[in-house]
Protein backbone atom coordinates (compact mmCIF):
# COMPACT_ATOMS: atom_id res chain seq x y z
CA UNK A 1 0.00 0.00 0.00
CA UNK A 2 2.80 2.39 0.87
CA UNK A 3 4.36 1.84 -2.56
CA UNK A 4 0.99 2.63 -4.15
CA UNK A 5 0.70 5.88 -2.21
CA UNK A 6 4.25 6.82 -3.15
CA UNK A 7 3.42 6.34 -6.82
CA UNK A 8 0.53 8.78 -6.55
CA UNK A 9 2.58 11.46 -4.82
CA UNK A 10 2.62 14.60 -6.95
CA UNK A 11 5.57 16.76 -5.95
CA UNK A 12 5.27 20.53 -5.85
CA UNK A 13 2.94 22.78 -3.88
CA UNK A 14 0.21 25.05 -5.25
CA UNK A 15 2.33 27.99 -4.08
CA UNK A 16 5.21 26.79 -6.28
CA UNK A 17 2.90 26.33 -9.29
CA UNK A 18 1.42 29.80 -8.78
CA UNK A 19 4.89 31.35 -8.70
CA UNK A 20 5.74 29.54 -11.96
CA UNK A 21 2.54 30.95 -13.49
CA UNK A 22 3.52 34.47 -12.36
CA UNK A 23 6.92 34.04 -14.03
CA UNK A 24 5.29 32.81 -17.23
CA UNK A 25 2.93 35.81 -17.32
CA UNK A 26 5.82 38.22 -16.65
CA UNK A 27 7.93 36.72 -19.44
CA UNK A 28 4.93 36.99 -21.78
CA UNK A 29 4.58 40.69 -20.90
CA UNK A 30 8.29 41.16 -21.67
CA UNK A 31 7.70 39.54 -25.08
CA UNK A 32 4.80 41.89 -25.83
CA UNK A 33 6.92 44.86 -24.75
CA UNK A 34 9.73 43.74 -27.05
CA UNK A 35 7.36 43.81 -30.02
CA UNK A 36 7.23 47.61 -29.79
CA UNK A 37 10.90 48.17 -29.08
CA UNK A 38 12.80 49.03 -32.27
CA UNK A 39 15.62 46.55 -32.81
CA UNK A 40 17.11 44.33 -35.50
CA UNK A 41 14.92 41.37 -36.45
CA UNK A 42 17.70 38.87 -35.73
CA UNK A 43 18.23 40.24 -32.23
CA UNK A 44 14.50 40.23 -31.49
CA UNK A 45 14.17 36.68 -32.83
CA UNK A 46 17.04 35.52 -30.63
CA UNK A 47 15.59 37.15 -27.50
CA UNK A 48 12.06 35.89 -28.22
CA UNK A 49 13.24 32.33 -28.82
CA UNK A 50 15.35 32.48 -25.66
CA UNK A 51 12.35 33.61 -23.64
CA UNK A 52 10.17 30.93 -25.27
CA UNK A 53 12.66 28.21 -24.41
CA UNK A 54 12.76 29.41 -20.79
CA UNK A 55 8.94 29.40 -20.67
CA UNK A 56 8.79 25.94 -22.27
CA UNK A 57 11.36 24.63 -19.78
CA UNK A 58 9.32 25.99 -16.85
CA UNK A 59 6.15 24.35 -18.19
CA UNK A 60 7.83 21.01 -18.87
CA UNK A 61 9.76 20.94 -15.60
CA UNK A 62 7.04 22.00 -13.19
CA UNK A 63 3.58 21.79 -14.79
CA UNK A 64 4.40 18.61 -16.71
CA UNK A 65 6.32 17.40 -13.70
CA UNK A 66 9.34 16.18 -15.67
CA UNK A 67 11.73 17.65 -13.08
CA UNK A 68 10.39 15.14 -10.57
CA UNK A 69 10.54 12.10 -12.88
CA UNK A 70 13.36 9.61 -13.17
CA UNK A 71 16.50 10.84 -14.91
CA UNK A 72 16.22 7.97 -17.39
CA UNK A 73 12.87 9.31 -18.65
CA UNK A 74 14.25 12.86 -18.99
CA UNK A 75 17.32 11.62 -20.88
CA UNK A 76 15.17 9.51 -23.18
CA UNK A 77 12.82 12.33 -24.17
CA UNK A 78 14.67 15.64 -24.11
CA UNK A 79 18.02 15.19 -25.95
CA UNK A 80 16.42 13.27 -28.82
CA UNK A 81 13.84 15.99 -29.34
CA UNK A 82 16.45 18.76 -29.21
CA UNK A 83 18.67 16.97 -31.75
CA UNK A 84 15.74 16.32 -34.14
CA UNK A 85 14.64 19.97 -33.99
CA UNK A 86 18.21 21.19 -34.55
CA UNK A 87 18.47 18.92 -37.59
CA UNK A 88 15.60 20.88 -39.16
CA UNK A 89 17.95 23.88 -39.39
CA UNK A 90 19.56 22.13 -42.36
CA UNK A 91 16.96 23.85 -44.58
CA UNK A 92 17.99 27.40 -43.79
CA UNK A 93 20.94 27.74 -46.21
CA UNK A 94 18.49 26.95 -49.02
CA UNK A 95 16.03 29.48 -47.63
CA UNK A 96 18.64 32.25 -47.62
CA UNK A 97 19.78 31.22 -51.11
CA UNK A 98 16.27 31.32 -52.58
CA UNK A 99 15.71 34.77 -51.05
CA UNK A 100 17.98 36.10 -53.80
CA UNK A 101 16.12 34.31 -56.56
CA UNK A 102 12.77 36.04 -56.24
CA UNK A 103 11.42 37.84 -59.27
CA UNK A 104 11.68 41.58 -58.84
CA UNK A 105 9.49 44.17 -60.46
CA UNK A 106 11.84 46.83 -61.72
CA UNK A 107 9.16 49.39 -62.45
CA UNK A 108 5.97 50.19 -60.63
CA UNK A 109 4.50 47.52 -58.38
CA UNK A 110 1.51 45.87 -60.10
CA UNK A 111 -1.92 47.29 -59.49
CA UNK A 112 -3.46 45.68 -56.42
CA UNK A 113 -6.01 43.02 -57.29
CA UNK A 114 -9.29 42.55 -55.54
CA UNK A 115 -9.76 39.06 -54.15
CA UNK B 1 28.51 -9.92 -4.80
CA UNK B 2 26.50 -11.02 -7.81
CA UNK B 3 25.75 -8.65 -10.70
CA UNK B 4 22.06 -8.58 -9.81
CA UNK B 5 22.80 -7.73 -6.19
CA UNK B 6 25.12 -4.89 -7.17
CA UNK B 7 22.56 -3.48 -9.61
CA UNK B 8 20.12 -2.96 -6.76
CA UNK B 9 22.56 -0.75 -4.87
CA UNK B 10 23.78 1.45 -7.73
CA UNK B 11 21.83 4.53 -8.82
CA UNK B 12 22.79 3.46 -12.35
CA UNK B 13 20.19 0.74 -11.93
CA UNK B 14 17.92 3.31 -13.64
CA UNK B 15 19.40 2.05 -16.89
CA UNK B 16 19.21 -1.64 -16.07
CA UNK B 17 15.70 -2.12 -17.37
CA UNK B 18 13.49 -4.11 -15.06
CA UNK B 19 9.73 -3.89 -14.83
CA UNK B 20 9.52 -0.05 -14.65
CA UNK B 21 12.69 1.44 -16.13
CA UNK B 22 11.12 4.91 -16.19
CA UNK B 23 8.96 4.45 -13.07
CA UNK B 24 5.89 5.58 -15.02
CA UNK B 25 2.98 3.51 -16.29
CA UNK B 26 2.82 2.50 -19.93
CA UNK B 27 0.00 4.96 -20.65
CA UNK B 28 1.95 7.89 -19.27
CA UNK B 29 5.01 6.82 -21.24
CA UNK B 30 2.77 6.58 -24.32
CA UNK B 31 1.55 10.15 -23.78
CA UNK B 32 5.14 11.37 -23.45
CA UNK B 33 6.04 9.67 -26.72
CA UNK B 34 2.97 11.18 -28.39
CA UNK B 35 4.01 14.61 -27.09
CA UNK B 36 7.50 14.12 -28.55
CA UNK B 37 6.09 13.21 -31.96
CA UNK B 38 3.58 16.08 -31.87
CA UNK B 39 6.40 18.46 -30.90
CA UNK B 40 8.17 17.44 -34.08
CA UNK B 41 5.01 18.09 -36.11
CA UNK B 42 4.76 21.64 -34.78
CA UNK B 43 8.53 22.11 -35.08
CA UNK B 44 8.35 21.16 -38.75
CA UNK B 45 5.46 23.57 -39.35
CA UNK B 46 7.22 26.42 -37.56
CA UNK B 47 10.43 25.62 -39.43
CA UNK B 48 8.50 25.70 -42.73
CA UNK B 49 7.11 29.10 -41.72
CA UNK B 50 10.64 30.31 -40.85
CA UNK B 51 11.91 29.01 -44.20
CA UNK B 52 9.28 30.94 -46.12
CA UNK B 53 9.72 34.04 -44.04
CA UNK B 54 13.51 34.08 -44.47
CA UNK B 55 13.25 33.70 -48.25
CA UNK B 56 10.46 36.21 -48.91
CA UNK B 57 9.30 39.70 -48.17
CA UNK B 58 6.96 39.01 -45.27
CA UNK B 59 4.04 41.23 -44.30
CA UNK B 60 3.95 42.47 -40.69
CA UNK B 61 0.29 43.37 -40.46
CA UNK B 62 -0.82 42.88 -36.84
CA UNK B 63 -2.07 46.06 -35.15
CA UNK B 64 -2.07 46.45 -31.35
CA UNK B 65 -5.86 46.18 -31.43
CA UNK B 66 -7.38 43.75 -32.13
CA UNK B 67 -4.56 41.29 -32.99
CA UNK B 68 -2.01 41.77 -30.20
CA UNK B 69 -4.60 42.47 -27.50
CA UNK B 70 -6.56 39.36 -28.46
CA UNK B 71 -3.52 37.10 -28.76
CA UNK B 72 -2.16 38.36 -25.41
CA UNK B 73 -5.45 37.65 -23.65
CA UNK B 74 -5.49 34.23 -25.35
CA UNK B 75 -1.97 33.59 -23.99
CA UNK B 76 -3.16 34.59 -20.54
CA UNK B 77 -6.11 32.17 -20.88
CA UNK B 78 -3.84 29.26 -21.81
CA UNK B 79 -1.31 30.00 -19.05
CA UNK B 80 -4.14 30.21 -16.52
CA UNK B 81 -5.63 26.97 -17.83
CA UNK B 82 -2.32 25.25 -17.21
CA UNK B 83 -2.32 26.54 -13.65
CA UNK B 84 -5.86 25.29 -12.99
CA UNK B 85 -4.95 21.95 -14.59
CA UNK B 86 -1.92 21.48 -12.35
CA UNK B 87 -4.11 22.37 -9.34
CA UNK B 88 -6.54 19.67 -10.51
CA UNK B 89 -3.80 17.05 -10.83
CA UNK B 90 -2.45 18.06 -7.44
CA UNK B 91 -5.91 17.69 -5.86
CA UNK B 92 -6.31 14.31 -7.54
CA UNK B 93 -2.98 13.13 -6.09
CA UNK B 94 -4.35 13.93 -2.62
CA UNK B 95 -7.40 11.82 -3.44
CA UNK B 96 -9.75 14.84 -3.65
CA UNK B 97 -11.46 13.94 -6.92
CA UNK B 98 -14.33 16.43 -6.47
CA UNK B 99 -11.91 19.35 -6.20
CA UNK B 100 -9.93 17.91 -9.11
CA UNK B 101 -13.10 17.98 -11.23
CA UNK B 102 -13.72 21.64 -10.37
CA UNK B 103 -10.21 22.61 -11.41
CA UNK B 104 -10.52 20.59 -14.64
CA UNK B 105 -13.80 22.37 -15.44
CA UNK B 106 -12.02 25.70 -14.90
CA UNK B 107 -9.34 24.48 -17.31
CA UNK B 108 -11.98 23.65 -19.92
CA UNK B 109 -13.49 27.14 -19.43
CA UNK B 110 -10.15 28.81 -20.19
CA UNK B 111 -9.63 26.48 -23.16
CA UNK B 112 -13.01 27.33 -24.65
CA UNK B 113 -12.36 31.04 -24.00
CA UNK B 114 -9.11 30.67 -25.96
CA UNK B 115 -10.94 29.09 -28.90
CA UNK B 116 -13.69 31.73 -28.95
CA UNK B 117 -11.15 34.58 -28.86
CA UNK B 118 -9.07 32.90 -31.54
CA UNK B 119 -12.07 32.46 -33.84
CA UNK B 120 -12.94 36.15 -33.41
CA UNK B 121 -9.33 36.99 -34.29
CA UNK B 122 -9.50 34.72 -37.36
CA UNK B 123 -12.71 36.46 -38.36
CA UNK B 124 -10.97 39.85 -38.21
CA UNK B 125 -8.34 38.63 -40.66
CA UNK B 126 -10.73 36.80 -42.98
CA UNK B 127 -13.07 39.80 -43.18
CA UNK B 128 -10.04 41.94 -44.01
CA UNK B 129 -9.41 39.68 -47.01
CA UNK B 130 -6.63 37.33 -45.85
CA UNK B 131 -6.85 33.97 -47.60
CA UNK B 132 -4.51 30.94 -47.49
CA UNK B 133 -2.87 31.83 -50.80
CA UNK B 134 -3.49 35.54 -51.23
CA UNK B 135 -3.21 38.80 -49.35
CA UNK B 136 -5.68 41.71 -49.21
CA UNK B 137 -4.96 44.27 -51.92
CA UNK B 138 -4.02 47.03 -49.46
CA UNK B 139 -1.54 44.68 -47.74
CA UNK B 140 0.15 44.01 -51.08
CA UNK B 141 0.53 47.71 -51.85
CA UNK B 142 1.65 48.54 -48.29
CA UNK B 143 4.26 45.81 -47.91
CA UNK B 144 5.76 45.82 -51.42
CA UNK B 145 9.34 46.98 -50.94
CA UNK B 146 10.74 50.12 -52.53
CA UNK B 147 12.73 47.96 -54.97
CA UNK B 148 9.54 46.22 -56.11
CA UNK B 149 9.59 42.95 -54.21
CA UNK B 150 6.08 41.71 -53.48
CA UNK B 151 5.11 40.36 -50.05
CA UNK B 152 4.63 36.60 -49.92
CA UNK B 153 1.04 35.50 -50.53
CA UNK B 154 1.70 32.50 -48.26
CA UNK B 155 1.24 34.54 -45.09
CA UNK B 156 -2.33 33.22 -44.75
CA UNK B 157 -1.29 29.63 -45.45
CA UNK B 158 1.25 29.58 -42.63
CA UNK B 159 -0.93 31.55 -40.25
CA UNK B 160 -4.10 29.50 -40.69
CA UNK B 161 -2.24 26.15 -40.77
CA UNK B 162 -0.19 26.67 -37.63
CA UNK B 163 -2.79 28.44 -35.53
CA UNK B 164 -5.51 26.16 -36.93
CA UNK B 165 -3.66 22.98 -35.96
CA UNK B 166 -3.01 24.45 -32.54
CA UNK B 167 -6.68 25.40 -32.16
CA UNK B 168 -7.60 21.83 -33.15
CA UNK B 169 -5.37 20.57 -30.34
CA UNK B 170 -7.04 22.93 -27.86
CA UNK B 171 -10.48 21.74 -29.01
CA UNK B 172 -9.57 18.05 -28.73
CA UNK B 173 -7.97 18.79 -25.35
CA UNK B 174 -11.19 20.42 -24.13
CA UNK B 175 -13.17 17.36 -25.25
CA UNK B 176 -10.61 15.03 -23.65
CA UNK B 177 -10.80 16.96 -20.37
CA UNK B 178 -14.61 16.92 -20.49
CA UNK B 179 -14.51 13.12 -20.60
CA UNK B 180 -11.96 13.07 -17.77
CA UNK B 181 -14.11 15.45 -15.68
CA UNK B 182 -17.20 13.32 -16.28
CA UNK B 183 -15.44 10.09 -15.26
CA UNK B 184 -13.08 11.58 -12.67
CA UNK B 185 -14.21 9.31 -9.83
CA UNK B 186 -13.62 6.15 -11.85
CA UNK B 187 -10.24 7.17 -13.19
CA UNK B 188 -6.91 6.54 -11.51
CA UNK B 189 -4.73 9.48 -10.54
CA UNK B 190 -2.28 8.67 -13.32
CA UNK B 191 -5.03 8.97 -15.94
CA UNK B 192 -5.79 12.50 -14.75
CA UNK B 193 -2.09 13.32 -14.73
CA UNK B 194 -1.84 12.07 -18.34
CA UNK B 195 -4.67 14.36 -19.45
CA UNK B 196 -2.77 17.17 -17.72
CA UNK B 197 0.36 16.33 -19.71
CA UNK B 198 -1.56 16.75 -22.95
CA UNK B 199 -3.07 20.06 -21.84
CA UNK B 200 0.27 21.51 -20.74
CA UNK B 201 1.73 20.48 -24.08
CA UNK B 202 -0.93 22.52 -25.88
CA UNK B 203 0.07 25.48 -23.70
CA UNK B 204 3.74 24.84 -24.43
CA UNK B 205 3.23 24.91 -28.20
CA UNK B 206 1.50 28.30 -27.91
CA UNK B 207 4.58 29.65 -26.10
CA UNK B 208 6.36 29.32 -29.47
CA UNK B 209 3.46 30.12 -31.80
CA UNK B 210 2.59 33.41 -30.05
CA UNK B 211 6.00 35.13 -30.35
CA UNK B 212 6.90 33.68 -33.74
CA UNK B 213 3.57 34.29 -35.47
CA UNK B 214 2.20 37.33 -33.64
CA UNK B 215 5.00 39.26 -31.92
CA UNK B 216 7.33 39.07 -34.94
CA UNK B 217 4.57 40.31 -37.26
CA UNK B 218 3.50 43.43 -35.38
CA UNK B 219 2.80 46.46 -37.55
CA UNK B 220 5.02 48.69 -35.40
CA UNK B 221 4.91 51.76 -37.63
CA UNK B 222 1.17 51.47 -38.19
CA UNK B 223 1.80 51.18 -41.97
CA UNK B 224 -1.58 49.59 -42.68
CA UNK B 225 -3.46 52.28 -40.77
CA UNK B 226 -1.89 55.06 -42.87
Amino acid sequence: MSAHVEEEHFAGSNKLFTSIWVWLVLLTLVEIGLAYKPMALHLMLTILLGLSIIKAALIVAYFMHLKFERLSLILTIVPMLVVCICLLFVFFPDSFRSAGLRYEFKEQPPAAEEH
Amino acid sequence: MSTEARAVHFPAADWDGGVHPYRVGHRKLGMWLFIVSDSLTFSALLMGYAYLRASNVWPTPFPFYPSIVFSSVMTFCLLSSSLTMVFGVSASSRGDKILARKWILATIFFGVAFIVLHLIEWNHLISEGVRPFSLPAHWVSTFTTTDGKLPSPLFGATFFTITGLHMFHVATGAIYLSVVAARVKKLKHEDIEISGLYWHFVDLVWMFVFPLIYILSVDVGGHLAK
